[in-house]
């Protein structure tokens, strides 16, 4: 534990972990009478993949949400590259470098797969309405450059076959990667999962890992993920944290919280009285 | 024309050719391939300039002569100038199979004594780290897509593009060396040395030389008057003679432009947007291809697929003859215009074939309705008949004669001789030069006189010259009662409806014929779909009753068709079954050309034919199935097996 302290750490198997780049401060988060988190603290390192476990209705994805700006926590703060983020929309938090995807998958489903990708591409378009409907002078310039863009998340994540395929038509392990695309199209500092891997058979959750992986690897994305597959949980990250009835429960290395009473009791069902 | 470039004998190695082709035609493009979604091109200048860069960073690792170099990797316009840089470093090509597991290349990757490989990416770099235990003379690694290598040890690792830059660093110190190297390749020098896929036994490395591959390229593209503005879709495995030929042999000789797909998935979508204008492919391909255009045509409207229906009726009576240019009258003519405007036209320009000037298939028989239907699209698909010893081509069909039961006359060049047992013999220019490392094999294979036995058995047919295969010599046996036994002769009957993918008949040394069959997916699936058969896998689907009631009905067909035939009419097929599984080349069942392994399978499974000769009505079975991670599993299976009609030997008839 006491390399985690430090400024910056390399990992075993040879990553750089920086420093903390987006920390939660006593993050109280309620609906009407409902508590869905309370009073959580945690950090998220550079280049780390960070992962949030805990049982249904824990309040993970709730916590996604306050991390995207989605949600307006009542109580705490959010902090981001060392200094408290002002209550903003999602659309401005994602032009601070944080890209997302969804549980459901939230796609344009009539929509072919680059155009989909594309849209991840909006927060780096600048050129006007005008020029965008005539397509002249910057916006061409613009379209130009975001496609190549797109066409590199696109042959990262080897969907090329499927380019001008509607989403609609594809199968959900598909669709799962093209989200990915989307998010990764978005060129984030930080990339949001929300259950990358629910509903995958075996061999999509090994390949949606090895992209996980790559990304974290290949462009030094730090991730934070949710996921129920405690396998791929403990591969796939550097800390995990562990939720439960909206209180954190376990805070560290996958080891540590393996061994973690709390975590054990929460996971095989102790009654809560 | 190319040829009018030079004599041959002028330019005796591909180096030579690429020089040749850099210097007459440097800005005609040699190499395209499409790469974030664009077609990337490179002409024979820069290509000279990118292979020239390679060697000098080959040299510059320390390539010696005769060193070989295992070349791994899909179709890619960098893996193909790996094989040139190491024939211009005086070393020997040797491309492998892609798709096979780290264990099987162990024995490929030792036999050849490999000095350097040439990986496509992490996955391949993966398996050879994975067996540099035990091939310890593996020295160094050249990967070319640097995804995921970031963490490698680099100490004998190398970018691809890493070792162009030390080369063309090095230009100034290295250059003579290697133009020297370059000076010393001729007819005789190795010009690639490729492994057999091994129908039996273990693999052989068949040594071709620089007269092997330019002769035989100069004679095929002259027959075929291939021209430079020709393009082909380069898809094929590399570690194939096939692509060899065409990609590099041909493609060197004549100058044309040799085009990769994005990925082996994107492979469909990349022949429509480059249509190319030689095309090969095996029997397979087209098969799976027509399968496709008739299931889509079956969830077609009603009025376009009555236009269809018509269209394609009209093309299967005057198609073939207006291909082949014989007489047909003018209204029929008039009708396959209109034809070609509303079907034909757009049916070719969707499976990619709206140029293809000639298409070749070969490796397997192909059915007679598979081969039609192309034909009377107007696509002037021949078939070829050729080894990995002959570097291809054995007999081709020239154009206007083109027919499916025959796989042609000689081709040029080529000498043929039958033998008593009908074993096919052929001498040619082509000839292999040895198997290497193995005099006995090269001694069984090839006598003093230069002629090579194929193992296939076959006759000439007196009046066309044609030549028709039956079988593989090894395999035409004799039953108990003495009756002539011709399994793929069988098999290829069956296959041919689009229902069944795979056909295996035993019976040698029986009192009867019995066969697996392999049902196809894609087409048995939609069949259940339209007729709301509810499957969850494919052995349920497999071992559905309607499902062998179909195949059954295919089975007793093939008998009757069997038993017209005097000579073969033992083969029919008394009793059969639907196997669990697909035959898989990753279980050892098949080789990677998807042949049939007949003895792995009679051993794997014989517990299945034991029923199948002592009558009983089912038989349980556990079969050990390997997944592409190479982990193994099991599955388990209860099979039905049937019996089938079978028709009296017409011969009492006949009297």
């Amino acid at each position: 534990m006491n390399q985690m302290n430090a400024e910056s750490y390399v990992t075993a198997d040879g990553r750089t972990i920086g420093g903390v780049v987006m920390e939660m401060k006593n993050i109280t988060l309620r609906f009407g009478g409902v508590t869905a988190i309370e009073d959580i603290s945690f950090d998220i390192r550079e280049g780390e993949i960070r992962a949030i476990i805990g049982p249904n209705g824990a309040g993970k994805s709730s916590m996604l949400n306050v991390i995207s700006g989605f949600y307006v926590p009542q109580e705490g703060e959010v902090w981001f590259h060392g200094a408290p983020r002002p209550k903003m929309r999602p659309y401005k938090v994602a032009k601070q470098g944080i890209a997302r995807t969804f549980q459901n998958i939230a796609l344009f489903e009539g929509m072919s797969v680059l155009d989909n990708v594309m849209t991840g591409r909006l927060t780096h378009m600048k050129s006007g309405m005008l020029s965008q409907a005539m397509w002249w002078g910057k916006a061409q310039r613009e379209e130009f450059e975001n496609r190549a863009q797109v066409e590199k998340v696109i042959d990262f994540l080897e969907i090329q076959a499927i380019r001008k395929t509607p989403v609609g038509r594809l199968p959900y392990g598909l669709k799962k990667r093209v989200e990915l695309a989307r998010a990764l199209a978005a060129e984030p500092k930080l990339l949001l999962l929300d259950e990358p891997m629910a509903g995958m058979n075996v061999e999509e959750k090994e390949d949606m890992s090895r992209f996980i992986l790559d990304v974290n690897d290949e462009f030094g994305t730090t991730i934070c993920l949710i996921e129920h597959d405690m396998g791929v949980v403990m591969d796939l990250s550097d800390r995990v944290v562990v939720m439960d009835y909206g209180k954190k429960i376990g805070d560290g290395t996958p080891n540590d919280v393996r061994n973690n009473q709390a975590v054990i009791d929460a996971y095989l069902g102790v009654s809560h009285d | 024309m190319a040829y009018e470039l030079a004599a041959a004998g002028e330019y005796a190695s591909i180096p030579a050719l690429l020089a040749r082709n850099a210097r007459d035609i440097g800005d005609k493009p040699a190499y395209r391939e499409k790469e974030f979604g664009i077609w990337q091109s490179w002409t024979w200048a820069d290509t000279a300039e990118e292979i020239r860069a390679l060697a000098l960073g080959m040299l510059a690792l320390g390539i010696e002569r005769g060193d070989h170099v295992a070349i791994i990797g899909r179709n890619r316009p960098a893996h193909y100038w790996a094989m040139v840089a190491a024939q211009m470093c005086g070393a020997v090509p040797v491309p492998l199979y892609q798709d096979a597991v780290a264990e099987e290349m162990v024995y490929t990757l030792d036999h050849c004594h490999a000095r350097f490989v040439v990986c496509g990416d992490q996955e391949q770099v993966d398996k050879v780290l994975e067996v540099q235990e035990q091939v310890a003379h593996i020295e160094h690694v050249i990967y070319f897509d640097k995804r995921g290598m970031r963490k490698y040890n680099h100490a004998h690792l190398n970018w691809y593009h890493d070792i162009q830059e030390e080369g063309r660093a090095a230009h100034t110190r290295l250059e003579s060396e290697l133009d020297a190297r370059i000076a010393e390749l001729d007819y005789d020098s190795t010009c690639v040395m490729l492994y057999t896929s091994g129908t039996t036994g273990k693999p052989k490395g068949v040594v071709l030389s620089n007269r092997n591959i330019v002769e035989s390229a100069i004679n095929s593209a002259e027959f075929d008057s291939l021209h430079r503005d020709d393009d082909i879709l380069a898809y094929l495995p590399m570690a194939w003679v096939g692509d060899f030929i065409f990609s590099l042999g041909q493609a060197y000789w004549v100058g044309f432009c040799t085009n990769c797909p994005e990925s082996p998935d994107t492979m469909m979508n990349d022949l429509r947007e480059i249509g190319p204008t030689y095309y090969f492919a095996p029997p397979r391909v087209f098969e799976t291809q027509l399968t496709n255009v008739m299931i889509r045509m079956e969830d077609a409207g009603r009025f376009k697929k009555r236009m269809f229906d018509y269209f394609m009726a009209h093309a299967k009576n005057v198609g073939p003859a207006i291909l082949d240019g014989k007489p047909v009258s003018a209204i029929d003519k008039l009708k396959y215009k209109l034809g070609e405007f509303f079907i034909y036209g757009p049916l070719k320009n969707t499976l990619g074939f709206s140029r293809v000037r000639i298409g070749y298939t070969a490796g397997e028989a192909i059915g007679p309705e598979i081969f039609e239907f192309y034909r009377s699209l107007g696509i002037n698909l021949k078939q070829l008949y050729g080894q990995t010893e002959a570097t291809v081509f054995i007999t081709v069909h020239p154009d206007g004669q083109v027919r499916a039961d025959t796989v042609g006359v000689p081709a040029p060049g080529v000498e043929l001789r039958i033998a008593d047992n009908g074993e096919i013999f052929y001498r040619s220019p082509g000839t292999f030069v040895e198997y290497y490392n193995n005099p006995e094999s090269t001694a069984d294979t090839k006598d003093s006189e230069g002629w090579v036995a194929t193992g296939d058995a076959g006759f000439i047919e007196e009046n066309s010259g044609h030549l028709r295969i039956i079988d593989r010599a090894k395999d035409v046996g004799k039953m108990s009662d003495g009756r002539l036994f011709a399994p793929k002769y069988v098999e290829n009957k069956l296959k041919f409806y689009p229902d069944i993918l795979e056909a295996v008949v035993f019976g040698s040394g029986r009192d009867m014929c019995t066969a697996f069959i392999n049902i196809d997916l894609t087409a048995i699936g939609n069949w259940a779909e339209r007729n709301n058969i509810a499957y969850a896998s494919y052995q349920e689907l497999a071992g559905h009753p309607q499902v062998y009631g179909a195949i059954q009905a295919h089975v007793e067909e093939v008998n009757k068709s069997v038993a017209a035939d005097e000579m073969l009419s033992g083969c029919q097929i008394h009793r059969f079954l639907i196997l669990h599984k697909e035959l898989d080349a990753d279980d050892g069942e098949m080789t990677r050309t998807r042949k049939v392994r007949r003895i792995v399978v009679a051993d794997k499974f014989s517990d299945l034919i034991g029923a199948l000769y002592d009558g009983s009505t089912q038989q349980y079975t556990e079969t050990e199935v390997t997944y592409e991670d190479g982990r193994k599993g099991k599955i388990t299976a209860t099979l039905e097996i049937r019996d089938a009609a079978v028709m009296a030997a017409q011969k009492v008839a006949a009297e």
